[in-house]
């Protein structure tokens, strides 16, 4: 699986030679190989006449080109702020709850977060083909896309350490660009500029595919709402600024900790396991049907409701296992 | 019928190529695998319509659909042969005798003896003791002992001690079917009750003494509060037309002492339709975020399982809280106040969240109080403006409610499942009829077998792992989370997608506990064991005698490994891109879960279609917990080759 950004193909088509042959290099003679493009066939085509566009097809004639289009951006950051506020209207009837929840539309992106990770990983797995992902920039849905994957298809990626290093290197040093991504979150009521919940979206979908495979992931809910938090605000410099270039410019491994490190301390550690971790060498298949997607109300009503009920039933289970 | 397909709703391009028959009780598919000969058993009184498509060139299709919420999808080959299976099954799914039901000749090889011990396994006598009655305040009347002043209700019916005959019968004759007040819960640490009847015939302004005698008493029997609350749980318009018709509800005025309330819970046709909107959504093909919650809000479900709810707990805090009786009722109060008065005591009382005591709740509100079963679930071919989803939506409520308090009931989903799955299969006879008076007729005791029975004996399949009696959460009354708490609501994929495995979360968490839970007990066992033997050991090399050690018989290890429960699944089709280009992989032969389709397979203790198949992923591990299932699959009696022999699942 590769990732990058949008070819700058321009209005004129462009060519880069030395942008085909890196491509071919991946390709075995007579191999095919799939791109997964995460804007809409009529944004790639638009992006043309501000310098970008996609690769045509004379001229990777190794690759089908397949769009995906995912949700970023200003679109999706009001997503989320409306997501939130329609979790935290206490008015709000039974009647049109759904529909609330429906016209936010983040389920509707959590589902294509996952149908399109589920398809880069059938062709890498099922397909045994190579698959490109880019979308415009290569560090917002692109990321999401490949990190997700890798959750699927890798089961070291959903070991505690195999998750961080994911992180690390699919969304840190990928060059997400945190500082403007989560400047503000949901409730602010300054305009939002660059802000967009990406690392939220890849957050929430982990934690879908941790309840459709209760076994598979080492790490519970309780870590991706710590990841969460320290997106946004954070005693550690791990998810500071926008690139790696700007971390050494700030020389954030010399002013700052490591959020890894303290996740990791053995006495730190055991509060994010899973007491149901069982090593499951095989790909999950999540299922992406509407039923099979649900609100995360870990996070959405974390200060709303109570979690008594079900912090006893997770302590319960933990007991369980640790008795036997 | 040879050569029929039987199609997979999810993937149309997964069709199993069989045979069909159809017998006396069921329709059965066995596909022509020959390694596996997988079986599909469908009872025909769980068929709740058949669709007859338009012919294609594949062949003509069938569509039946399921009270249990399966979906089958044949395909017959020729069209008259269709037409035939069509019109067969349609008489044979409305049987107009009780005798033609499948209790009466269901045989689980049980003597006379177990089969009587299988009825007398809930007691309501017992129950009504085990709540303290009779005492002071509520006595036991036979009254109704032929059914004579009420034929819906009990011949047993309990009620405050100053409520006489006389004004029973009184009482009796001014409520819409005879259904007077009569005891439902009885709360001894405060003497509040919850009582059930039906509405008053009291029109614009008609009264009975008798009436409201008897719901003084009810206040009576109270000495805690001076007033009760009465509660219509019906939209307050209904109950107002109610009046032209020469019924209504309760006016303060006339009744000293209490309190109106109406909680607006729509009627059966209503439910009937929002469920029928419901499982539309189910069937759509694809369908995106947007078709799914817009279904589902359309179809008002949710919202009129939270109205039940409300209602019940209104009812649990008046009880619990304030020290409030209650007196129930709706139009003719078989329907909304069996949901709600059960609702309301599951909340109150701990017993009710265990396995025997949710068999009791069942047995108490709707079998006695005279549910009607029959109509509402078509054990028979009736009405069918009389059929609704009544009891279905208060199995949900307890769902729902296990959701939000997962150590709460002692008993798991799969129980509430298998009993919705037993009201309409009508194997056993706990569900026939509309009274206890018709099923004393019908002798269903001596001819039929309890549900309960069952369930009982196979009751490992049903515990809740994270139970513990002396957990708080199992203590004391239920508060579940009022305002804000629509989002607590969630649409039962477990229930109305039951047999769609793909969508259901692979592994079953409950299962996996059990299992350790059992291995946990097994290893004290050995423990406690091994440690006697060591104190034995070190007291007679003490006394200097030479002990011959003997050989540790290890107990079988239950062989529950840490990595036991790695499932090979498949991707769903997340693309139709992936198609035109030629796939390396072998065919995605899917191993089927042997629980999607009812089959005697389940017998065995491991999935043998995981290893059958050829998935490139089949590197499975052995699954080790009892239970093969993922949850859906039922005790295979109803599955069993011949009809005669049923096998019961340990």
């Amino acid at each position: 699986m590769l990732r990058s950004s949008q070819p700058l193909t321009g209005p004129n088509r462009k060519r880069c030679r030395e942008d085909e042959m890196l491509l071919g290099t991946v390709l075995d003679k007579g191999e095919r190989g799939f791109i997964i493009d995460t804007r809409s066939a009529q944004a790639a085509k638009q992006a043309r006449m501000t310098g970008g566009g996609t690769e045509p097809k004379s001229s990777y004639p190794q690759w089908r080109r397949l769009h995906r289009p995912l949700e970023r951006g200003r679109q999706l950051q009001e997503s989320f702020m409306k997501l939130v506020e329609a979790c935290n209207d206490t008015s709000a009837t039974m009647d049109r709850w759904l529909s609330r929840l429906e016209s936010c539309r983040w389920l509707s992106h959590v589902k294509a977060a996952l149908s399109t990770a589920c398809l880069a990983a059938q062709c890498v797995d099922r397909e045994e083909a190579t698959v490109l992902v880019h979308g415009a920039e290569g560090t917002d849905t692109t990321l999401l896309v490949t990190a997700l994957a890798q959750v699927i298809l890798d089961p070291s990626c959903r070991t505690l350490r195999g998750f961080q290093g994911l992180l690390e290197r699919e969304w840190i040093e990928a060059g997400h660009p945190f500082h403007l991504r989560c400047a503000r979150s949901a409730s602010s009521h300054a305009r939002p500029k660059q802000e967009a919940p990406l690392f939220l979206l890849f957050l929430d979908c982990v934690w879908q595919l941790s309840r459709q495979f209760p076994f598979s992931l080492e790490f519970g809910e309780r870590l991706l709402l710590i990841l969460f938090d320290n997106a946004y605000a954070s005693a550690y410099g791990t998810f500071l600024c926008n690139n790696e270039k700007e971390r050494c410019l700030c020389k954030v491994k010399e002013n700052t900790h490591s959020l890894w490190a303290w996740l990791n301390q053995p006495a730190e550690r055991t509060k994010y396991l899973n007491p149901l971790y069982s090593h499951n060498p095989l790909v999950i298949w999540p299922s992406v049907e509407p039923q099979s997607i649900q609100l995360w109300q870990g996070l959405f009503f974390r200060w709303i409701r109570s979690s008594q009920h079900l912090d006893e039933a997770w302590a319960e289970i933990q007991r369980l296992v640790e008795n036997n | 019928v040879e050569n029929v397909r039987l199609l997979d709703r999810l993937s149309s391009r997964k069709a199993a190529l069989g045979t069909l028959y159809l017998t006396a009780t069921h329709v059965i598919f066995v596909e022509n695998v020959s390694e596996t000969r997988k079986e599909t058993w469908v009872l025909h009184s769980q068929i709740s319509s058949i669709e007859k498509q338009a012919t294609t060139a594949t062949g003509c299709p069938l569509l039946i659909r399921c009270k249990n919420f399966q979906v089958i999808q044949l395909v017959i080959p020729q069209e008259r042969d269709c037409h035939d299976v069509y019109i067969s099954l349609i008489r044979l799914t409305r049987p107009v005798k009780y005798e033609e039901l499948y209790c009466f000749s269901f045989n689980p090889k049980l003597d006379k003896e177990e089969r009587e011990q299988g009825w007398k396994l809930v007691d309501l006598n017992e129950e009504y003791n085990r709540m303290g009655i009779p005492n002071n305040y509520w006595q036991i009347s036979d009254v109704n002992r032929d059914y004579g002043v009420c034929d819906s209700y009990p011949t047993e019916v309990y009620v405050p001690k100053s409520a006489t005959a006389h004004i029973i019968v009184g009482s009796s004759k001014f409520r819409s079917r005879r259904r007077f007040p009569a005891l439902s819960y009885y709360c001894k640490d405060n003497n509040a009750s919850i009582c059930r009847s039906s509405q008053p015939l009291s029109g614009f302004s008609a009264r009975c003494l008798e009436d409201e005698q008897m719901l003084q008493a009810i206040r009576k029997a109270n000495p805690g509060s001076d007033f009760i609350y009465v509660v219509d749980t019906r939209p307050k318009l209904n109950a107002m037309a109610n009046r032209a018709a020469g019924k209504g509800y309760e006016n303060e005025d006339n009744y000293s002492n209490i309190k109106f309330q109406f909680i607006g819970i729509e009627n059966i046709h209503v439910m009937r339709n929002s469920l029928q909107k419901m499982l539309e959504v189910c069937e759509l093909k694809s369908p995106s975020m947007s078709d799914f919650l817009w279904g589902l809000e359309n179809s008002g479900w949710l919202k009129h399982i939270k109205a039940i709810m409300d209602a019940g707990i209104f009812i649990a805090k008046a009880v619990a809280e304030e020290g409030v009786s209650v007196l129930v009722h709706c139009s003719d109060g078989w329907d909304r106040t069996a949901q709600v008065c059960s609702v309301a005591s599951l909340l109150l009382d701990p017993y009710y969240r265990t396995m025997k005591g949710f068999m009791v709740l069942i047995e108490k509100d709707w079998v006695s109080f005279g549910h009607k079963f029959n109509h509402r679930y078509g054990n028979l071919d009736g009405d069918p403006k009389e059929i609704s989803p009544v009891i279905d939506q208060f199995i949900e409520c307890i769902w729902q409610l296990m959701e939000q308090f997962p150590c709460a009931f002692e008993f798991n989903e799969r129980f509430l499942i298998h009993i919705q799955h037993h009201i309409y299969s009508c194997q056993f006879g706990n569900f026939l009829c509309n009274s206890q008076k018709e099923r004393r007729e019908l002798k269903i005791h001596e001819r039929t077998y309890s549900l309960w029975a069952h369930l009982w004996k196979n009751r490992a399949d049903y515990l809740n792992p994270l139970y513990r009696s002396d957990h708080s959460q199992t203590q004391g009354t239920l508060h579940p989370q009022m305002a804000p708490c629509n989002f607590l609501y969630k649409f039962w994929s477990g229930m109305y997608n039951r047999f769609e495995k793909g969508l259901h979360p692979r592994q079953s968490v409950t299962d996996y506990l059990m299992a350790v839970k059992e291995e946990t007990q097994q290893l004290e066992e050995e423990l406690e064991v091994l440690g006697e033997r060591l104190a034995n050991l070190q007291k007679s090399q003490l006394n200097g005698t030479k002990v011959k050690s003997k050989q540790q018989d290890r107990s079988k290890q239950s062989g529950l490994s840490t990595s036991s429960n790695s499932l090979a699944n498949t991707p769903q089709e997340y693309s139709n891109d992936l198609k035109s280009f030629p796939s390396r992989s072998p065919s995605q032969g899917d191993e089927d879960d042997s629980a999607l389709i009812l089959t005697q397979d389940n017998l065995k203790s491991s999935d043998p279609d995981l290893s059958a198949n050829s998935d490139q992923e089949s590197g499975v591990e052995d699954l080790s917990c009892r239970s093969p299932s993922g949850g859906g699959c039922l005790p295979s009696e109803d599955s069993g080759k011949d009809s005669d022999e049923a096998v019961y699942l340990a």
